[in-house]
């Protein structure tokens, strides 16, 4: 199986409570708690796309929306 | 479907503190449902009182947000009634062992087929952290400036001696483990008790020095182990995860069924 | 089909009343002495299709027929007093969450486990301020098979109409005695079904929010529409609020729909009431004792009469009032320290002429208890 391709860590900063759980857990160090106590992705580069900061997020507030291009329908 | 088109949105951001381990849990569950495939209105969400309840008014099924303690006898009313109906259960520790502890005993010894989930964070979060019949000894708590010196339910055991079918723990740290768990349980046919640990920063880490949500995720990472695990052989000490129970025993509003056929067919 | 003429207990006459009535779900604790009821049930639910369960505790009856009535099942439990005591917190919740449903309390000698197998009238109060906080409810009572029956058949008419716990105030002796009951054929009484929402699936259903005339259609759990229930204060989608505003809209609907109705729900009946210088209040197996003195008073010419409350909640203060107002004195009948006394002496233009008349130590009060205090009051001696 082809390595899955992020396109996109949506998180709802209304929903969002800076809890740091998803910033904590994240193999790769993606996000970040910024200056307004929210998560957001500052490397999404680096994601991996495990989707834990999406299945452990408290507030419901991340979705992991992953690229379904060609290398990913092998 | 996305797992937030089965939340009433208008509700969110929900009233749970920053990191509570409820908001996991509830996140894991509707992905189990999702997964399932469960019409929303098939489905009936009942709870009763403490942080734990408030799960039952966030998502879009019918939702009975009852009494304390009184989650499962009313969910059994709804369950005999309209037993085609899938029917859920989240409760606290308190909520289900201590003021519900006689509801909780009974409706696993009649093996009617509700998925009771136990969220166990040790502490009455709501009235601000007193201990509860889960906490074990040597917690601090509001109630216990001492340190507690009660001892603990082992909600596992307790289910299984009562004659639950289904009897399962995961922690909020095992989220993936806990959605597997819970399809499971949900797709049983019979009483199904699923234990996930969660975790109350605001007043259980606080006041036990186990640090935020973080850290005290990292404590049920650190401190269970699956069952059949060499982590467990080696450290028999460690919390047990996994499925406990899973057995085929004759179903309440099934037996009710032939109860039923009995008397009619004597009645003509 | 013709009549059937049965000979049966009180609480049988309950138990075919509720059969009549058309309920689906019961739910139990055993308790004396309400426990035939039950067991009745137990045999005659599951003949039609029906379902009953026997719960862990009283508590949990109550809250098994509050999830039952949501799904759309006429429910139904019965208890005593310390049973009753136990389910008050779960019929707040149904006064709150406005869920249909018919509590029989085969009332016996209290406080505490009191005198489980003799009778009393004593939790009157308790079914008007069992629960906590302000809320309004309905009782009824019977004092013979015929009007236990057909309270019963009224209790759940009136929790469907009214979307309200109805409490239906039996008493040891009622419940146990046995005399004729003759069975209404199919038609005879008026049966009462839920008012269910006409909305359709993908229209906004408000479970809470009454219509202009009150009333509340329901949909029931696992239908169409998806809603909350919750005993916290709620607005129209039934979702939690603290706001002032639907705090206090909901706590007047709540009293309002019960105590703008007292006419229409007010049940009670004459018993040589029309010239009566001397007036029995009385409800239960009491009026059996008073009607009987009145009967025999009159066949010596006395002019007494009766006035039989047969719903106690919300109290017909406008009734007693109108009827009381031409007697001498006003004899309230009872089995309690004075529960009823009160409301009449509050319903009255001159509570000094309102009398009690009661017995309290298990034993069912007699026309002669009633009679040697109607002696002193007339002035005849003791």
């Amino acid at each position: 199986m082809a390595r899955q391709k992020l396109k996109e860590i949506v998180i709802d900063r209304s929903w969002c409570k800076g809890c740091g759980i998803c910033v904590h857990f994240c193999p790769t160090k993606v996000l970040e708690i910024d200056a307004n106590e929210k998560s957001v992705a500052v490397r999404p580069e680096d994601c991996i796309c495990c989707k834990m900061c999406e299945l452990r997020c408290p507030d419901l507030a991340i979705t992991v929306l992953i690229d379904q291009g060609e290398d990913n329908e092998k | 479907m996305a797992i937030q088109d089965y939340l009433r949105q208008r509700y969110f951001p929900h009233m749970w503190c920053p990191g509570c381990g409820h908001g996991t849990i509830l996140n894991s569950l509707l992905r189990a449902i999702e997964e399932l495939e469960i019409e929303k209105n098939d489905l009936v969400i009942t709870s009763g009182i403490g942080c734990s309840a408030r799960i039952s008014g966030y998502v879009d099924f019918h939702s009975l947000h009852t009494m304390h303690g009184r989650a499962l006898p009313c969910a059994t009313g709804v369950k005999l009634s309209r037993p085609h109906l899938n029917v859920i259960v989240p409760m606290g520790d308190g909520d289900a062992l201590a003021i519900g502890g006689n509801h909780f005993i009974h409706a696993a010894r009649r093996n009617i087929d509700i998925t009771a989930i136990v969220m166990n964070n040790r502490i009455y979060g709501m009235t601000g952290g007193q201990f509860s019949p889960l906490s074990g000894p040597g917690v601090n708590a509001t109630t216990a400036p001492y340190k507690t010196i009660d001892n603990s339910f082992d909600t596992v055991k307790l289910a299984i001696a009562a004659g639950a079918s289904f009897v399962a723990r995961s922690t909020a740290y095992h989220a993936q483990e806990s959605t597997d768990i819970l399809k499971k349980a949900i797709q049983h046919k019979g009483f199904s008790v699923v234990e996930i640990l969660s975790q109350c920063p605001t007043h259980y880490g606080r006041k036990n020095k186990e640090g935020d949500a973080a850290s005290m995720l990292e404590f049920h990472k650190k401190n269970t182990a699956r069952i059949g695990s060499k982590a467990l052989e080696k450290n028999p000490d460690l919390t047990p995860r996994g499925i406990f129970v899973d057995v085929d025993t004759p179903e309440y509003c099934a037996e009710y069924e032939k109860i039923i056929a009995v008397a009619s067919k004597e009645k003509m | 089909m013709k009549n059937k003429i049965k000979f049966i207990q009180g609480n049988e006459a309950c138990v075919e009343g509720a059969l009549y009535a058309g309920i689906d779900f019961f739910a139990g604790y055993p308790i004396t002495p309400s426990t035939e009821i039950m067991e009745h049930l137990a045999r005659r639910l599951p003949e039609r299709g029906g379902k009953f369960i026997q719960m862990e505790d009283e508590i949990a009856s109550m809250c098994a027929i509050i999830g039952a009535s949501l799904t759309g099942r006429k429910s139904m439990t019965a208890t005593s007093g310390p049973g009753f005591s136990l389910k008050q917190e779960a019929i707040g919740y149904a006064c709150m969450t406005e869920i249909p449903c018919v509590i029989a309390n085969v009332q016996r000698g209290g406080p505490s486990t009191g005198n489980p197998t003799h009778v009393s009238q004593g939790d009157v109060n308790q079914a008007r301020w069992g629960t906590h906080g302000d809320h309004s409810i309905i009782a009824l009572t019977a004092s013979n098979h015929q009007d236990v029956f057909a309270m019963t058949v009224d209790a759940f008419n009136l929790a469907e109409t009214y979307r309200t716990p109805v409490i239906l105030l039996l008493d040891e002796a009622v419940g146990h005695m046995r005399e004729k009951l003759i069975v209404p054929e199919e038609g005879e009484l008026e049966i009462v079904d839920r008012l269910r929402t006409a909305l359709g699936r993908d229209v906004d259903y408000h479970p809470y929010l009454p219509r202009e005339d009150g009333r509340l259609p329901m949909s029931d759990f696992g239908g169409e529409h998806r809603f909350n229930v919750t005993g916290l204060f709620h607005d129209m989608w039934g979702f939690p609020s603290n706001n002032p505003k639907v705090i206090n809209e909901l706590l007047r609907h709540l009293v309002d729909k019960i105590e703008n109705n007292v006419q229409a729900i007010t049940r009670y009946k004459e018993h040589c009431l029309d010239d009566a210088e001397y007036i029995l209040v009385s409800y239960g197996s009491s009026a059996r004792s008073a009607i009987h003195l009145a009967k025999s008073r009159r066949n010596r010419g006395e002019k007494i009469g009766v006035l039989e409350l047969q719903s106690l909640w919300p109290f017909p203060t406008e009734l007693v009032r109108e009827k009381c107002s031409n007697a001498k004195a006003v004899l309230v009948v009872e089995m309690n320290m004075g529960q009823v006394l009160a409301q009449v002496k509050a319903a009255v233009e001159k509570p000094d002429r309102v009398f009690l008349a009661n017995r309290i130590d298990g034993k069912l009060i007699t026309p002669s208890d009633i009679k040697k205090l109607l002696r002193v009051i007339q002035g005849r001696g003791v």
